[in-house]
């Protein structure tokens, strides 16, 4: 037989029927539905007469557009009728609903791994570009748009083209400072917002192997942002030992069995990939960005680019752009650069090792006297997690706020907003024009960068700072 | 029921900034809401389209004529990365939109497109470079012709240039076809694959 990629044994499992060209009917396992789209679905099919094939491999929760504030003050009429549609249909069709307040409410990217709904070799869909982060599990995970997400609801099948393979090797060791995200967002400044397009990436490389299955999920979850629309990393021990026990993995001799298929699941030895490229960690510094694209990046201790040398006119109309939206001087080192918010939440990087480490830097210190921080962990369970080791406390002592689970300011779907023309430095995946509001400065940095910045007030380099 | 496309004769706006997000497209604050639709269009590309103070920014091509009537946009790499809304392929629609002709496409818009009778042509980078030049060059007046029978478009100075879509989707296109009823028809095919699948992974289904 010939060797094959995870891809291929993932994609190959789930195939109803192969339509030619290279298009194949797809089996979805699981479907998750948020607040922001979930209704919507919900209440076309049965516009259009159409019951739901699957709803037991169906759920879902909200997280986009509801308050991060305490006690959910302040979410929108718009987002407490998105609410309520998301209760009242997903109850009339008998989907799960993991409702606010209750353990699995979170991020949909969160609450899937985290409950062990979301598992190796399965193909999860979901009305979200970051769906992909479920490919640290080992899953084959993409988003889809509205009327892709109807078709799952209807059919619990999906219309896919099969990607070509690309396999990016993180090899050697992390140096100090250094994270999941600062890799995946290096590797997107290597190749380009577009160097994944067309491709299912995975992630292999010694780095990778010793990254805990949070690490793995903030690398998957910025593979759209290298414009790959799924990105995976194979499953081990690691994976494993992470899904025994949690709430919908599956247990006793269903469990054995799982795990003996899901040890077939990573690429044989020869297996072919379309593209291949190794990134040597150990040259990787903490990154941060500087411009609008998650391909505008640059290690925190390196000066802003200058448009002028750059031969390409669309690549330097592009730059001078974003330095003129990001209100930034060629040439200038970007430590120093003064920041009004920090963020440090969303599917990138709002788990409870995401907070330990912003955590680390935050303890014993203050936020910077005109800077407004926040904290919003990325699902229910995290939130008690961290309360119940006491991170609230040290993030509330410094000055930070501590509020509910949710995407929050990471797209502002719930007008949880940076306002124009003020600068913030995000853990989110996202430097777009306006993601964060109308006019916002987005700087993406790491979870441990985002709170150096709070304290000092500008964004500075990590590893400069004593026992952070 | 997909609104059909099978050939256009249009303006065209050429908008080659690359990377432009499916935010720039269509900002979050003005399509989150079950009844936002319809309404999508006067915000399409906004953050470019209008000025903080809500006036129009006279130097954003879709508010110049003739190029604010325009059914095509020449588009620079990577166009509608991103988010994975459909409301960018909405507003675009509502827009007056129906095609795109560019060197890439973020791939969950490029699907949405489809799925919309929006369709996005891809073309390489030289070709779609020059189609912008010649429309600039007429400022604007020189129209596109885009086939979708003969697979091909016409540059304001005549020439032509083939480009591909996959037969299936092409077909969709011509015929308005709706993707959820056809595979509708493989209903008893998806029931076997679940009957045998829960034999094969119990886990998947059980808990």
């Amino acid at each position: 037989m010939q060797p094959r990629t995870q891809l291929a044994k993932i994609w190959d499992t789930h195939v109803v029927a192969d339509l030619g060209d290279n298009a194949y009917l797809l089996h979805v396992d699981r479907h998750l539905l948020h607040d922001l789209g979930g209704s919507r679905g919900l209440l076309d099919l049965k516009q259009r007469g159409l019951a739901v094939h699957s709803p037991q491999l169906t759920f879902a929760t909200p997280d986009h557009a509801i308050s991060s504030a305490p006690g959910r003050i302040g979410t929108s009429a718009v987002g407490i009728d998105l609410l309520r549609a998301l209760r009242e249909e997903t109850r009339a069709v008998g989907i799960r609903l993991f409702d606010i307040d209750e353990p699995g409410q979170g991020i949909v990217h969160v609450m899937g791994p985290e409950l062990g709904l979301s598992l190796p070799g399965c193909l999860i869909v979901c009305g979200d570009s970051h769906t992909c982060t479920h490919g640290g599990l080992g899953a084959l995970a993409f988003g889809v748009g509205s009327s892709e997400l109807a078709h799952v609801l209807a059919t619990q099948t999906i219309v896919q083209r099969r990607p070509q393979a690309m396999r990016v090797s993180f090899e050697g060791t992390m140096p100090v400072g250094v994270t999941a995200k600062d890799l995946i967002l290096r590797l997107i400044g290597e190749i380009g917002a577009a160097g994944g397009t067309g491709y299912a990436v995975e992630y292999a490389g010694s780095a990778v192997r010793a990254l805990d299955v949070e690490g793995r999920l903030t690398i998957c979850n910025l593979s759209i942002e290298l414009g790959a629309k799924m990105g995976f990393v194979a499953p081990d021990d690691t994976t494993f030992n992470y899904l025994a026990g949690r709430p919908f993995a599956p247990k006793a001799a269903i469990w054995e069995q799982a795990v003996a298929d899901w040890r077939t699941l990573p690429s044989d030895p020869d297996a072919r990939f379309d593209r291949e490229l190794t990134i040597d960690v150990a040259s990787i510094a903490p990154q941060v960005t500087w411009g609008t694209s998650p391909e505008h990046v640059m290690a925190v201790d390196q000066s802003i680019p200058d448009p002028t040398t750059i031969a390409d006119p669309s690549r330097r109309g592009g730059i001078e752009a974003a330095l003129d939206y990001m209100g930034l001087q060629p040439n200038q080192p970007i430590i120093g650069t003064k920041v009004d918010w920090v963020f440090i939440g969303s599917c990138t990087n709002s788990r409870l090792s995401d907070l330990r480490a912003a955590a680390a830097v935050a303890r014993g210190r203050k936020v910077a006297e005109g800077v407004r921080a926040w904290v919003v962990p990325g699902s229910e369970q995290v939130k008690r997690d961290a309360v119940a080791e006491g991170l609230d406390r040290i993030f509330l002592a410094a000055g930070f706020e501590w509020r509910e689970p949710g995407c929050s300011m990471c797209l502002a779907a719930n007008g949880e907003t940076v306002p124009r023309g003020q600068r913030s430095i995000s853990t989110s995946n996202r430097n777009f024009v306006g993601r964060q509001g109308p006019g916002a400065r987005t700087h993406l940095a790491s979870p441990a960068m985002a709170a150096a910045a709070a304290i000092a007030g500008a964004i500075t380099d990590v590893r400069r700072m004593e026992n952070a | 029921m997909m609104e059909k496309l099978t050939a256009l004769t249009s303006v065209a706006a050429p908008l080659l900034r690359a990377n432009i997000d499916t935010d720039i497209v269509i900002p979050i604050s003005r399509m989150v809401g079950n009844s936002t639709r319809g309404s999508l269009g006067q915000w399409c590309f906004s953050p470019l389209r209008y000025q903080p103070d809500g006036s129009e920014n006279p130097e954003f091509i879709l508010n110049r004529a003739p190029y604010r009537s325009a059914q095509i946009l020449i588009t620079g790499v990577n166009f509608g990365c991103g988010s994975s809304r459909e409301a960018a392929v909405w507003a675009l629609k509502e827009m007056g939109v129906r095609c795109l002709i560019g060197s890439s496409f973020g791939d969950i818009f490029f699907n949405n497109c489809f799925q919309n009778g929006v369709l996005p042509v891809v073309l390489d980078r030289a070709t779609v470079e020059s189609l912008a030049r010649e429309v600039e060059a007429s400022q604007g007046a020189g129209r596109i012709s885009v086939d979708l029978n003969e697979l091909t478009v016409t540059a304001p100075s005549g020439t032509r240039h083939r480009f591909a879509v996959e037969p299936k989707r092409r077909q969709a296109l011509l015929e308005g076809l709706d993707e959820i009823a056809v595979t509708l028809q493989r209903a008893a095919e998806i029931t076997a694959f679940q009957t045998e699948d829960r034999r094969r992974r119990p886990w998947v289904y059980s808990r």
